[in-house]
């Protein structure tokens, strides 16, 4: 398992391993969006939570179909799934992996590009809190979209029709969040039901991705 | 360890291809599989690594007993041939890729990225994965595609020593390794069609 991760992580960091590539675009979405809005700071002010949490919803979904498609390709989908691990391990140390080459960097870079979307003070931190809690639900959920379309070629498309509707109460819990905490209000309530979507997601997901891979592989 | 297989049935893609396949393999013994493309020797061996569910019959094996070696090896190519190996050791619980890697001749060739591996090397890098599985049922699908002649004679005396060490090979392959094996040709076993007595596939109940 931990020989997996390992290896997971490594390839992403090689060049070509796709490390940097959703942190760029939620970068890009941050500094592009104020541009297009115009610079009136209470509009600005308004938008950010959303803006920031759909940007990085799309830049997870932007590295999702390299999850399973690549070790489709050169055979080692097969060679794990006759290894000693159990499918659902692999399926979520895999999950783990793409959390930890995109997630966890967005979270780290989100109150950097607040700032430039005029996020209120008071918001900065449970913009923190939101995407840590939030991400993972979005690793895990969009590794089933991967899962149930692995064999497909240029699979992207369907698999992202098939994860969107999925992320939203995801989305909407999140953006809620930083929204409510932006304004000094409450967020006990969406913070709870963003938290609880994410350990659903990740304690009964691996087991369903891990199910339509094996069918995917016959 | 011996692998016992009855009366089994497998389907490609949901159609029937054999049918009534029935062999014993014993340790120290190798098995070679022969037929026209098509027959299904991929589909019988696959189904015996467990990736695909048999229509009918038994496959009986200790657990955790085959290593499978498909036609794709299964490579990274942005890691070294070390570390490609090393991640296969560890997966299976085994320690130590010196031995596979010397086996395999790619000691001078362990710190170079798979990517600049030719054909044949890359091919030995997915034979040496068996090396390091530490199972002792391997079943190969076509394992000597884009080897040359040394390197075939290098991967025969692979597989000898480990029948000799007590394990067993089932090999999909029309070349000859160089190594006693049985032979089973599975033309006799083609799958026949639903109108001659044949069983339906998945295909056919779900429109027929």
């Amino acid at each position: 398992m931990i020989a997996l991760l390992i290896r997971d992580l490594r390839l992403a960091i090689r060049a070509g391993g796709g490390f940097g590539l959703g942190l760029a675009f939620f970068l890009l979405v941050a500094v592009i969006v104020p541009l297009g809005v115009g610079p009136e700071q209470a509009v600005l002010a308004k938008i950010a939570p959303g803006i920031l949490w759909v940007g990085a919803l799309l830049a997870c979904l932007l590295s999702l179909d390299r999850i399973f498609a690549l070790d489709f390709e050169d055979g080692s989908l097969d060679l794990l799934a006759t290894s000693p691990m159990p499918l659902e391990g692999v399926v979520a140390v895999k999950s783990l992996a793409h959390w930890l080459v995109t997630g966890l960097p967005l979270v780290l870079a989100a109150p950097v590009l607040g700032v430039l979307l005029n996020l209120p003070v008071a918001g900065y931190g449970w913009l923190l809190v939101s995407l840590a809690l939030g991400t993972p639900a979005l690793s895990v959920i969009g590794s089933f979209g991967a899962a149930l379309t692995v064999g497909l070629k240029r699979g992207g498309l369907l698999m992202s029709l098939l994860v969107l509707p999925l992320y939203i109460p995801t989305l909407i819990f999140g953006a809620e969040v930083v929204k409510r905490g932006a304004q000094g209000l409450a967020v006990g309530t969406p913070l709870a039901l963003l938290a609880g979507i994410t350990a659903g997601a990740v304690a009964l997901l691996p087991f369903a991705s891990a199910a339509a891979i094996r069918v995917n592989l016959r | 360890m011996e692998l016992r297989v009855t009366d089994l049935a497998v389907a490609r893609a949901g159609v029937p291809v054999l049918e009534g396949v029935s062999f014993r393999l014993l340790p120290g013994r190798a098995l070679v599989l022969r037929g026209p493309n098509g027959i299904g020797k991929t589909t019988l061996l696959r189904t015996l690594a467990g990736l695909q569910p048999a229509l009918s019959g038994r496959v009986e094996a200790g657990e955790d007993a085959i290593a499978y070696a498909a036609h794709a090896d299964g490579v990274k190519a942005t890691l070294t041939v070390a570390e490609n190996l090393g991640f296969w050791a560890r997966a299976f619980g085994t320690r130590g890729v010196g031995a596979a890697l010397a086996a395999m001749n790619l000691e001078a060739l362990a710190d170079r990225r798979a990517a600049n591996l030719s054909a044949g090397q890359r091919r030995r890098l997915g034979l040496a994965r068996l090396l390091v599985t530490g199972r002792p049922i391997w079943v190969m699908d076509e394992p000597t595609i884009s080897l040359d002649a040394a390197s075939v004679a290098l991967f025969g005396a692979v597989v000898g020593r480990h029948l000799a060490q007590g394990g067993a090979a089932l090999i999909a392959t029309h070349i000859d390794l160089g190594i006693a094996a049985e032979v089973l040709d599975l033309a006799p076993f083609k799958a026949r069609a639903p109108g001659l007595g044949g069983r339906i596939g998945a295909f056919d109940e779900a429109f027929g």
